[in-house]
């Protein structure tokens, strides 16, 4: 299955460069060369007709049918070892606690502006700011309830923080998922290999929701807001609060009454302590921000700030996912904690910085220039692959609003065998896990690695075209 | 449980039930052509049109139909995507539903109903639809048995099963009555009531599935007298309207907590009165007061139950809303709102 496999010279999880399998990949190579090409293609077949009958898809948009896809799954897990995942488990935690306390203040003293250590008008003009929330006190002083900050490894292992997704993080069911797929087409892999299981993430979220409850008495009343089953990750949604056993809503169930939320139920209403929303803040409170939103619950904002109701995430936390502030981020770990980063960002230029904005315009066939605030792998230039009028059209873009736009050199991400139609090739991966933040920081063992199908292509975006895998973190 | 919930349940059975009715009378008079010599296209017709009269969708079929042919009259009642009672529509939302409440359901549940979903509208589907229609519709009847069975088996006795219930028995009286009444709409000569036709009889017996159990209970050809009996008062057939009926009733107050025999709201005042009807009601008196005025009276009851369902639990709810309603907004734009929420 491996013999004709090669590395091209990129970084890759199962073999060092000599072609040497690296140890922490030795028995899942040796099991896997065991397995017959055409029976390892029915087994990956059967894990799709699993997820098509279970119904793990994500909803394709741009499309009269409304279909609904599975997220396209590669049966070859990637591998971490003990040692490697404690790093990044130091480093992500770090990572949280320090944007958590960073969140805090800027929506209370704004220390960190005071000392000039970011200039103030990235904050003010970040799109996410809401400073119609400074000075309010939210339960437990925690933002960022939930991050899924995606990390990339370089051309020498090295592992970079890409970006964090602190407003509404998605994917952790399909994470649950995956491993489900993988038991179930490949029972005997696991016997004996050491891998941590990650059962617990439902668990470990309901526990971070109870945390954050505002209400002492008997056991907190928590949803799970959805915009509804139009989504495109309405199945996460339903999956979580199933796993959770706790109501999904929408926002139609809600109703707010002297600064109380309250759920409709055919018993009368009933009182809601914590939402788990997956919607934008702007489509929060009709009474607030969007005046159009149906999907929203008016009023949930007086109910918010009068401390009546937790939501997590937090309202306004894209100040700190907002890719320039990423730029930040290791001096944001120095500041509050003092410390140095674990985990270090891909480097990157500001194009608001004029002697770095000289510099991404005359370098822009070799860069990655990445919108603000867009997320999916939507509002990118992936430099070397870009047409010329793509990249006239980005300079455009960038001079006319250069606060809106960072540029990182290409990062030739680390490559994992895949299973592509029959033969073991390499392809580009990266990884999310998934950070909850509660009464003391848990991060699932492992965490969603995303992989590029398509031979040669760095995006890993589900919406892209990307699928994913299992990921393993031994004992 | 929430309201809105409450509903998608309700809604989810009663389109299984739905197709699965559906199913049994295509299949069941399918089948009686077979055992009879050719009948030219008129008589056909005049075989078909009673059907798709007592499905309520005449005005919909003749709209998109000029002929009343066998093959026309089952692509429409099966797989026609513009009759919305079709069984691949009844299935579609019987899904759609299902899908708003996932949450609610069992995997094996979902599994179940999300199968039969891709099976019927795959390329496998409309093959076996076309090469062997038995075979189709056993698959359908099969996978809405197993639905029940899973659901009887995995869903606790709560709420979600009283709503669930609920909505398998309404529909299924009211199919019940709708076949029925397929006699009321026979050409003269047809006319069974007066003994000639039992084999119309037979076929409406055959469609609740209830042959078997009418031979073990009456002995001869049936009747119109035997068959209303059977399928309007027996008290332990599964499909008969006074079964369902007594279900209804049933579910209805452990909802609520009242005792049976009282009520609290207008869904368990109707539906106690027409228990007490059916218990106390006779063959004899039905065919007098004319078989299709009562049926008509009768499915008028049972959508009285269903509305007044709907006014108790779920926008009884809404009334406690304050708050000024948000102007309407049409649905693809909730649609587009939905889609525009960001899953990072």
């Amino acid at each position: 299955m491996f013999e004709a496999y090669e590395a091209d010279g990129f970084f890759d999880e199962m073999f060092a460069l000599e072609g040497e399998v690296r140890p922490h990949y030795r028995t899942l190579l040796n099991r896997f060369s065991a397995i017959a090409a055409d029976d390892f293609e029915a087994r990956r077949a059967a894990c799709d007709q699993h997820f098509l009958r279970q119904g793990v898809t994500f909803n394709v948009y741009h499309d009269d049918r409304g279909t609904e896809r599975i997220f396209p799954f590669d049966p070859v897990p990637r591998v971490i070892p003990a040692a490697e995942w404690e790093h990044l488990e130091a480093g992500l935690t770090q990572r949280i606690i320090a944007l958590n306390l960073f969140l805090h203040d800027i929506y209370h003293e704004q220390h960190i502006l005071r000392d000039g250590i970011i200039p103030r008008f990235y904050i003010e003009e970040a799109k996410h700011y809401r400073p119609e929330f400074r000075g309010i006190n939210v339960p437990k002083d925690i933002y960022i309830h939930i991050c899924g900050s995606d990390l990339i490894r370089g051309a020498d292992g090295t592992y970079f923080v890409l970006e964090d997704n602190g407003r509404c993080p998605s994917g952790a069911s399909y994470l649950l998922e995956n491993r489900n797929a993988l038991k179930r087409a490949f029972p005997s892999l696991f016997e004996s290999l050491g891998v941590r299981p990650v059962d617990a993430y439902p668990r470990e979220l309901l526990d971070m929701l109870h945390h954050v409850s505002p209400h002492r008495e008997g056991e907190p009343v928590c949803v799970l807001l959805t915009p509804g089953c139009y989504n495109s990750a309405y199945f996460e949604h339903c999956y979580l609060a199933r796993e959770m056993g706790i109501e999904i809503v929408e926002g139609r169930d809600l109703v707010v009454m002297d600064d109380f939320v309250y759920m409709r139920t055919t018993k009368g209403l009933v009182r809601v302590d914590v939402i788990y929303r997956r919607i934008d803040d702007d489509f929060l409170d009709p009474t607030v921000f969007r005046k159009d939103s149906v999907l929203g619950v008016p009023g949930i904002m007086r109910a918010y700030q009068a401390g009546n109701v937790a939501l997590a995430n937090a309202v306004g936390t894209g100040v700190a996912d907002d890719k320039v502030i990423y730029y930040f981020v290791p001096k944001i770990i120095e500041y509050y904690l003092g410390q140095d980063p674990i985990l270090p960002n891909v480097p990157t230029y500001l194009a608001s910085e004029e002697s770095d904005r000289k510099y991404i315009l005359e370098h822009l066939p070799e860069l990655v220039v990445k919108a603000a605030n867009e997320s999916g792998g939507y509002g990118m230039l992936m430099g070397p692959s870009a047409t010329q009028e793509e990249i006239a059209k980005f300079k455009e873009k960038i001079i006319e609003d250069p606060r809106n736009f960072i540029a990182q050199p290409v990062v030739s991400l680390s490559r994992s065998p895949t299973w592509c139609e029959g033969n073991m090739e390499g392809r580009h991966i990266d990884l999310r896990p998934y950070i909850i933040y509660g009464e003391d920081v848990k991060i699932v063992p492992g965490g969603l690695t995303r992989v590029a199908l398509r031979k040669g292509s760095l995006v890993v975006n589900s919406s892209q075209g990307g699928g994913s895998k299992d990921t393993w973190v031994l004992k | 449980m929430l309201s809105r919930v409450a509903n998608s349940l309700y809604w989810m059975v009663r389109y299984i039930e739905r197709a699965d009715s559906l199913s049994r009378l295509i299949e069941v008079n399918g089948q009686l052509l077979l055992d009879h010599e050719r009948l030219d296209s008129e008589r056909l017709r005049a075989f078909w049109k009673p059907i798709i009269l007592s499905t309520g969708d005449e005005t919909l079929f003749s709209e998109f139909y000029s002929d009343a042919s066998s093959s026309e009259v089952i692509r429409f009642l099966t797989n026609d995507r513009r009759n919305p009672n079709s069984i691949v529509a009844s299935i579609g939302q019987a899904r759609e539903n299902a899908r708003m409440v996932r949450d609610q359901l069992s995997e094996e549940l979902w599994e179940e109903l999300n199968s039969l979903y891709l099976f019927i509208n795959s390329r496998e589907g409309e093959l076996l639809f076309n090469a062997d229609p038995t075979r189709y519709y056993e698959t359908i009847r099969r996978a809405t048995f197993t639905f029940h069975g899973i659901a009887a088996a995995s869903i606790a006795r709560s709420e979600s099963w009283e709503f669930m219930d609920l909505g398998r028995h309404l529909e299924r009286a009211d199919k019940i009555t709708r076949f029925l009444d397929i006699t009321s709409f026979l050409p003269e000569s047809d006319a069974p009531v007066n003994g000639a036709a039992t084999f119309h009889w037979t076929a409406i017996l055959r469609s609740c599935g209830g042959l078997g159990a009418f031979r073990a209970e009456h002995r001869g050809e049936p009747t119109a007298e035997g068959v209303v009996s059977f399928l309007m008062f027996s008290p332990g057939f599964p499909r008969s309207v006074r079964f369902c009926v007594d279900r209804i009733d049933r579910n209805l107050h452990s909802i609520s907590g009242t005792p049976r025999g009282t009520y609290t709201n207008d869904a368990e005042r109707v539906a106690g009165r027409l228990l007490a009807e059916l218990a106390y009601g006779s063959a004899a008196e039905v065919l007098e007061h004319g078989l299709h005025l009562y049926l008509d009276e009768l499915q008028e009851r049972l959508n009285e139950i269903g509305t007044e369902l709907f006014q108790t639990y779920v926008l009884l709810p809404d009334s406690t809303d304050k708050r000024p309603p948000i102007p309407a907004a049409n649905m693809s734009a909730v649609v587009a709102w939905q889609m525009a929420q960001q899953q990072q």
